[in-house]
């Protein structure tokens, strides 16, 4: 399943969204984005990852190349021209698209702070767990984290993803947006303002690449 | 309970000279932003937050997720290291324990 504006124009950007707890913290956000892009003439497509959101598929038995996969198929079946990443979703986008990173992270940034959450709530619940014995479990067993069950072969391969630096995305940074980063935000929160200076960074770069 | 208004000022407006670790009041107004930005609050309302003031346990949408996220951005912003043994209760408690632990970690203790 995706969530497309798709009116068969010229411009056709995959949005590659961020990942886990942030995917839920930015999903509104990036349906604003998406949504301006539409007024300005930009087709866009979100697709589910398998194991995310109206996806069959079990997130436990995913992987980085998996997720990868599918992004490149959703490139080729939408036809897409360019690609806007946001946040760890960068660690999946194809590398020959062209297109834009916003506030990307690493995959090691990113189970971080999820293992972090599981040890203060296994704290708050009386037992204590160490987040470099979970992540040893976590690369032989796998690991549920703030929710998402991740495979072993999916965790290990997140500890070491980064951003592709030979890809052909341009780096969006939130101080270009202005403002907090959302993925910041305890409750999943939209900001019209920030979905404005995204939406025209990438339409100002559709229009004059 | 949610936010009480400030009693008094005092005890966060030392400065320090360039060189040492950062002031007392640079590191509350640090901690300040960051829980702006993590609480979605306004400035004017966090301004407000005194030692007392309540945060994990006293505010709903402040739960581990959100703790970790806030713990993440104190280590980029004060360019502290958080170790898990660091963490307890007492820390999370309340604005003021937060923001003892940030001056504690941030010359190094």
């Amino acid at each position: 399943m995706a969530l497309v504006f798709d009116r068969g124009r010229k411009h056709r950007l995959l949005v590659l969204p961020a990942l886990f707890d942030e995917a839920n913290k930015l999903r509104r956000q990036t349906i604003e984005i998406m949504a301006r892009l539409d007024l300005s003439g930009i087709d866009s497509f979100l697709p589910d990852f398998p194991g995310c959101n109206e996806s069959l598929e079990p997130l436990g038995t995913q992987t980085l190349d998996s997720w990868r996969a599918a992004a490149a198929e959703a490139a080729a079946h939408f036809q897409v021209t360019h690609v806007l990443s946001i946040r760890a979703g960068a660690l999946l986008a194809p590398p020959a698209l062209p297109g834009w990173r916003y506030a990307a992270t690493t995959g090691a940034k990113t189970l971080r702070s999820m293992l972090r959450a599981r040890t203060i709530a296994a704290r708050e619940a009386g037992h204590s767990e160490k987040p470099e014995e979970l992540a040893e479990k976590a690369r032989k067993f796998g690991i549920e984290l703030a929710g998402w069950p991740l495979g072993s072969a999916m965790f290990s391969a997140l500890e070491a993803a980064a951003a592709n630096v030979d890809s052909q995305q341009a780096t969006i940074d939130q101080a270009d947006i202005g403002g907090p980063g959302l993925w910041l935000r305890a409750e999943p929160a939209e900001d019209p303002e920030q979905a404005d200076a995204l939406a025209a960074l990438v339409a100002i770069g559709l229009t004059h690449l | 309970m949610t936010v009480r208004p400030a009693k008094d000022k005092t005890g966060t407006g030392s400065s320090v000279k360039g060189g040492l670790p950062p002031s007392r009041s640079a590191i509350d107004a640090n901690l300040r932003a960051i829980l702006c930005d993590v609480l979605a609050l306004d400035a004017a309302i966090v301004e407000a937050f005194d030692h007392d003031t309540g945060l994990f346990g006293h505010r709903p949408e402040l739960d581990s997720m959100a703790v970790a996220t806030l713990f993440t951005e104190m280590e980029d912003r004060l360019d502290i290291i958080i170790e898990d043994d660091d963490v307890d209760g007492e820390m999370l408690e309340t604005y003021g324990g937060l923001l003892v632990f940030a001056e504690a970690k941030a010359v190094g203790l």
